[in-house]
């Protein structure tokens, strides 16, 4: 499916959806509380068939986090980027998208450790690479380690 | 632990007890840690803890140029550095719309498929150690030796190259490197034929092997599970046949497919790949065009703003870059979506109900790399 078409019919799911700007892929950005529908949906409709989950990444943009999602269709040869973003920084949270691609729950777990974005619904949400007492998402822009980065 | 030596051997055998699988375990390659769960000796459920060797690669390169990235990317999955470096050049040349030169794609290609050859080797070698052949190690080890001393001459490194960078390579092949890379496919061919006669044809090899550790397609797809390991299950994932970059649009090759699902069918890809990745360096080797190794450059390179994704075929799986660059010359966001971190989640799901000695078997078949999954 091109990428017209593949964008109309993701705007007919969520129709508060917004095309990003990108030379590469078709880049859709939906609300966090369309995000579980639309997966769904995405993976179980025939002629959409989004069904692997390539990329899992979390975002600082700033003042917004966000989650990317590349999802790549093996059948139709599609691939779209779906973003959800969030204004709130301190209790951020994404519906979780493991018990539609199982690849998710270790992606999930490793955006928790980096940037703190909590998901619901995740089976076993704890950090994956740093201690479990380990103070702040280091990957986060407002992130301050003292001793461990050196400011040149 | 008392009341446990007290019990009937029996009652033992019905208790759901833990081992610790590493961190200092030799089947795990490096610092991995599984914390199993287990009944007399069937593993129930097994849970991997990671992070020992995390380096936070992904905060360094958001304070380091594009061309210092580059070394960055070599010590992930240390057996497939080429192929990382490979990777974050090609996203850098996307973006800044160049177009290398013929040589380089050239050069490229056939050190990408050495690097998966010598990989595979040294998995086949650990592979046989895991299950107790030991001689599989040193004829393992041995062969791959001849592509260290290739790359010694050219890159002037053995492991950690960092031979691509922005826009070509860093410098010209050695005047030897065609005499050697034949020298290599000649002998290599023989040898790989004793390496059939070792394992893949051995008995208890087949025993211990065939039937273990089962990945359906469906589940290799949600998984995430890429590269040989995939390809075992019949899932054609080949980033070189998908998204094909640098010469693999032009080389004929055959993706090589697997339908047992099992660790012997994912021990077979691997095995017949690397007759495949000799296949294709022979067809480039002797028309490497002349030509200059590396495209003009600026002298600091800056990604226009805006988000870039690239897909490589590493020699463990699908290698993802996806940056975010805000127009400066440090990238804004920059991640690795790397096989190993994918294939590891699926580890659990495949070795329940299987003994815990067939999880070596099943963790050896998927050719993890922990600074891979670490980063």
């Amino acid at each position: 499916m091109d990428n017209d078409s593949l964008k109309a019919r993701i705007l007919e799911i969520v129709p508060e959806a917004q095309q990003e700007e990108n030379k590469q892929y078709l880049t859709i950005l939906v609300p966090a509380a369309k995000l579980h529908d639309l997966a769904l949906k995405m993976k179980s409709t025939t002629d959409l068939a989004f069904d692997y989950l390539i990329c899992l990444s979390g975002v600082d943009y700033g003042k917004q986090l966000a989650v990317v999602y590349h999802i790549n269709s093996i059948l139709q040869k599609h691939t779209v980027v779906i973003k959800v973003k969030t204004d709130d920084r301190i209790n951020p949270s994404f519906d979780t998208v493991s018990d539609i691609w199982r690849t998710a729950e270790f992606h999930e777990r490793e955006a928790y450790d980096m940037f703190g974005i909590r998901f619901n619904n995740h089976p076993d949400l704890r950090r994956i690479f740093l201690e479990e007492d380990w103070k702040g998402y280091p990957l986060r822009k407002d992130y301050v380690d003292e001793v461990n980065i050196v400011e040149f | 632990m008392k009341e446990i030596i007290n019990l009937p051997v029996s009652k033992i055998e019905e208790e759901e007890y833990h081992i610790n699988m590493g961190p200092q375990h030799p089947s795990t390659h490096g610092v991995l840690r599984l914390l199993v769960s287990l009944q007399g000796e069937i593993v129930k459920s097994l849970k991997p803890h990671c992070g020992y060797i995390h380096r936070g690669i992904e905060k360094m390169c958001e304070k380091d140029t594009y061309p210092q990235v580059i070394h960055l990317t070599d010590r992930m999955d240390y057996l497939s550095a080429h192929i990382n470096n490979h990777a974050v050049c090609l996203l850098v040349e996307k973006a800044l719309e160049i177009e290398v030169p013929e040589r380089v794609k050239y050069i490229r290609t056939i050190m990408d498929e050495l690097t998966r050859i010598q990989s595979h080797q040294l998995w086949w070698s650990s592979f046989g150690m895991d299950l107790g052949g030991l001689t599989c190690f040193f004829y393992g080890l041995r062969d791959r030796e001849m592509i260290l001393d290739i790359w010694e001459e050219t890159t002037g490194s053995r492991f950690l190259q960092s031979y691509n960078c922005p826009g070509g390579v860093m410098r010209d092949i050695h005047p030897n490197f065609q005499k050697k890379v034949h020298a290599f496919i000649k002998t290599f061919k023989k040898k790989i034929k004793d390496y059939d006669r070792i394992l893949s044809g051995n008995v208890i090899f087949e025993n211990r092997s065939q039937g273990v550790g089962i990945l359906s397609k469906e589940d290799a797809i949600s998984y995430g599970v890429t590269g040989p390991s995939g390809r075992g299950s019949g899932w054609s994932c080949d980033i070189r046949k998908i998204e094909p970059y640098s010469m693999y649009g032009q080389v004929h090759f055959n993706e090589v497919l697997r339908y047992e699902c099992d660790t012997y069918s994912r021990y077979m890809v691997r095995m017949q790949e690397m007759h495949e990745s000799m296949n294709i360096i022979e067809q480039l080797i002797d028309n490497i065009p002349a030509g200059d190794h590396s495209a003009k450059m600026k002298a600091v390179i800056k990604l226009p703003a805006g988000e870039y994704f690239q897909r490589v075929e590493s020699a463990r799986g699908e290698l993802d870059v996806y940056v975010v660059s805000d127009g400066n010359k440090t990238p804004y966001r920059m991640k690795f979506r790397t096989p190993s971190f994918t294939n590891l989640g699926v580890l659990d799901h495949i070795s329940r109900g299987m003994k815990i000695a067939d999880l070596v078997a099943i963790g050896a078949s998927l050719d993890l790399v922990i600074p891979d999954i670490d980063r």
